[in-house]
C-alpha cells in the first residue's frame, strides 16, 4: 500500500481517472504512512475522519467525470493556515486552544477543487525560523540521515518538507516570508515553489510580514507544483493585494523547451565561505540549462549583501504589528494572573508566556526600529534599500533575462541543535539567497539537483519574472529533467 | 549605536512583553548584535530614492463603503479566554 503515497499529484491523477485506484485508498494510504511517523514531528494535528469524508466526497466526484486534477489528492497543510473547526495555531503556545472559525482562501480553493486534508503541519512559531526549533510542538526532522544525527528538515515550513520528503502525503502547504518553502524544499530534496507576490490570497494565513508573506505548492516534482499552484492561486476579493489578473493553465506552460532563454547568473551570489559542492551545483545546473538550448548570462545585482540586513529591519517590523493582536483577549491564551494585576499586566504576561524566545526578540525588533527617533534611520532607510534591490532585478529582466539561476541554501540540512549557542544572525545567513526574492515580490522555485558528498540534498533557485510562474516552471522542469534527481531518503523511522 | 538594559527594558514594554530585571542584560546584547548587523544599511547611497510601499505596483481596489459581513457575534466570541454576556472580558481597568 505504501507505494502509494509516492505518487506524484500528476500520477494520482492520472490513476484516479482510469479508476486504478480511488482516493479512499490513497488517503488511508496516507494515514497509515503518517500513523507510523511520529518521530519526523511533522504531522501535529491529525485529521483522519476528515480526510475519508474528503476522499470519500472526491471519488464520487470523479466518478462522476470530474475535472479538476487535485481532486482526490490527499494533503498536508501548514499549520499557519486558518482551517474550520481545526487547531491552527502557527506552531504558537499562544495560540494554544485556537480553533477557527473559517477557513483560509487557499484551504478554502483546495477543498472545493476536491483536495483532502490530511492533517496540520509542523513550522517554526509564526514561521520565523529557518530549522523548525522555535515550534511549541517540538521539531520536526528531516527523514534524510546520514549519521547518527536528526538534522533539521530546514525552515520555517519544516514538517511541509519533512511530511513531502517521507511521502506522507502527496504534497503540502507551505508559506515563504524568506526563503520558508525553498531553503526546506532544498533541505529536503523536494520542489518548492514562491510564487509572485498578490498570486496567492493571504486571506486565512496567519500573518507574520505581510508584505513578503506567500503561499505556495511543496511538491516531488515540477509539474505537481504547477498543477498545485493552479488550484491555490487566484484574486481574492478578501486580500486587497491579491491580483486581480487571470490564473494560467501552469502546467500547460511545461513543454520542455527551453531554447533562447536568457538566464542569469549573478556574480554577487558567490559568497566567500560557500562550500565548494554548492559552487560546483551550481555552475553544472548553468551548464544543464545551457545544454538544454538556454543562454547563460553573468549578471549584477550589485544591492544584493543589503538584503538580509533590509530582511531583518522590515519583517520584525511587520512582525511587530502583526503580532499586536495576540493580546490575551480574543484568541488563544492568556496567562494566569495575579490579585491585583490589571491589563497591562495580562498584556504583558501573556505574551511572555505565550510567544517563544525568537518570537519575542523579532517582536522587541521590530518595536525599536518603528520606535520614535529610530523610524527613519532604521525603517525608513531599509524601504528604500529594498526599492534598490527591486530596481536591481527590474534592470536584470528589462536586459531581457528571463530567469536567475542561484543557489537555493549556503549548505545542506544541518543537526537539530547545533545552531542553539550561535548568534541569531548565524541563523539568518540561511536565507541569504532566498531573502532578495521576497523583498523584490518575485516567484522562486527551489528544485532538488543533486547531493553533496555526505549523501545530502542539494537545491538551485531559479528567480522568474513577476507573474511569469509558467514560464519559470518550464524552465525548472527543464533543470529538474537534466538533473535527473530521484533519491529518497532511506527509512530509519 | 548601543542598547542598554535600560532601552532594552523600555523596548519591552512597548512591545508588552514582560521580561525579568535578570534577563535583560542578555536581550540587549542579542539586540546589538541584529543591530550590528543592520547598521551596514548605512553604506548604502539612498539619495533620492522614494521608500518602497507596495512591492508589485498596483492601484488597490475600491468598493462602496456598505457593510459587508458581520452578524455572528458567538462566532466571534467562540475563541475568547474570556467571554462573557456577548462581550470579550479584561481585568478591570480603573484610571
Amino acid at each position: 500500500m505504501s507505494e502509494l503515497t509516492k505518487l506524484t499529484i500528476a500520477e494520482a491523477r492520472d490513476k484516479l481517472r482510469s479508476g486504478d485506484v480511488t482516493s479512499t485508498e490513497l488517503t488511508q494510504a496516507c494515514l497509515d504512512e503518517i500513523e507510523k511517523a511520529d518521530a519526523l514531528g511533522a504531522f501535529v494535528h491529525k485529521t483522519p475522519e476528515i480526510a475519508l469524508k474528503q476522499a470519500a466526497a472526491a471519488d464520487a466526484r470523479i466518478q462522476g467525470g470530474a475535472e479538476n486534477p487535485m481532486c482526490g489528492i490527499p494533503l498536508g497543510i501548514k499549520d499557519l493556515f486558518c482551517t474550520q473547526g481545526v487547531p491552527s495555531q502557527a506552531a504558537s503556545n499562544i495560540l494554544d486552544g485556537f480553533k477557527p472559525e473559517y477557513e483560509s482562501t487557499v484551504t478554502t480553493q483546495l477543498w472545493q477543487a476536491g483536495s483532502v486534508m490530511l492533517g496540520k503541519l509542523n513550522m517554526d512559531e509564526f514561521a520565523m525560523g529557518s530549522s523548525n526549533e522555535t515550534s511549541t510542538y517540538g521539531n520536526a526532522v528531516n527523514p534524510w540521515k546520514v549519521d547518527d544525527r536528526a538534522l533539521t528538515p530546514g525552515g520555517s515550513s519544516g514538517g511541509s518538507a519533512s511530511a513531502v520528503a517521507a511521502d506522507l502525503c502527496l504534497a503540502a502547504t507551505g508559506t515563504d516570508t524568506g526563503g520558508s518553502i525553498r531553503q526546506p524544499a532544498a533541505f529536503t530534496g523536494i520542489t518548492g515553489l514562491k510564487p509572485t507576490y498578490g498570486r496567492v490570497s493571504r486571506w486565512g494565513i496567519i500573518a507574520f510580514a505581510s508584505s513578503l508573506d506567500q503561499a505556495g505548492p511543496m511538491t516531488k516534482s515540477v509539474r505537481d507544483a504547477a498543477i498545485m499552484l493552479g488550484a491555490m492561486a487566484g484574486h481574492d476579493p478578501k486580500d486587497s493585494t491579491s491580483a486581480d489578473l487571470p490564473v494560467p493553465d501552469f502546467e500547460a506552460a511545461i513543454t520542455g523547451d527551453i531554447r533562447g532563454k536568457k538566464i542569469g547568473i549573478p556574480k554577487e551570489y558567490r559568497i566567500d565561505g560557500t562550500p565548494a559542492e554548492i559552487e560546483k551545483l551550481w555552475a553544472e545546473g548553468a551548464e544543464m540549462l545551457r545544454d538544454a538550448g538556454a543562454e547563460i548570462v553573468d549578471i549584477s545585482l550589485p544591492h544584493t549583501k543589503y538584503a538580509l540586513p533590509t530582511y531583518y529591519v522590515i519583517a520584525p517590523a511587520e512582525a511587530s504589528s502583526n503580532l499586536a493582536r495576540y493580546d490575551g483577549v480574543r484568541f488563544g491564551r492568556r496567562a494566569k494572573l495575579a490579585q491585583g494585576d490589571g491589563i497591562t499586566e495580562m498584556y504583558e504576561k501573556t505574551r511572555a508566556e505565550g510567544f517563544g524566545a525568537e518570537v519575542q526578540r523579532r517582536v522587541m525588533i521590530g518595536t525599536y526600529v518603528l520606535s520614535a527617533g529610530f523610524y527613519d534611520a532604521y525603517y525608513n532607510r531599509a524601504r528604500k534599500v529594498r526599492a534598490l534591490i527591486k530596481r536591481d532585478f527590474d534592470q536584470a529582466f528589462e536586459a531581457g533575462v528571463d530567469a536567475i539561476l542561484t543557489p537555493a541554501t549556503p549548505s545542506a540540512a544541518f543537526g537539530l541543535g547545533e545552531m542553539t549557542d550561535a548568534d541569531p544572525v548565524q541563523m539568518y545567513l540561511n536565507d541569504v539567497f532566498t531573502v532578495t526574492v521576497n523583498l523584490a515580490g518575485l516567484p522562486g522555485i527551489s528544485v532538488p539537483t543533486g547531493l553533496d558528498a555526505k549523501g545530502l540534498p542539494l537545491g538551485l533557485q531559479l528567480i522568474g519574472r513577476p507573474w511569469e510562474e509558467g514560464d519559470l516552471l518550464n524552465i525548472a522542469g527543464s533543470l529538474e529533467t537534466a538533473a535527473g534527481f530521484v533519491a529518497k531518503p532511506g527509512r530509519w523511522w | 549605536m548601543s542598547i542598554d538594559t535600560d532601552t532594552a527594558r523600555r523596548v519591552a514594554k512597548l512591545a508588552r512583553i514582560k521580561v525579568e530585571d535578570d534577563a535583560l542584560p542578555a536581550l540587549a546584547g542579542e539586540f546589538n548584535a541584529i543591530l550590528g548587523f543592520i547598521e551596514q544599511l548605512n553604506e548604502v547611497d539612498v539619495e533620492g530614492i522614494e521608500p518602497m510601499t507596495s512591492v508589485t505596483p498596483m492601484r488597490l481596489k475600491r468598493r462602496e463603503d456598505v457593510v459587508t459581513d458581520g452578524g455572528y457575534q458567538e462566532k466571534v466570541l467562540a475563541n475568547a479566554p474570556d467571554a462573557r454576556e456577548g462581550f470579550f472580558a479584561v481585568p478591570k481597568v480603573v484610571e
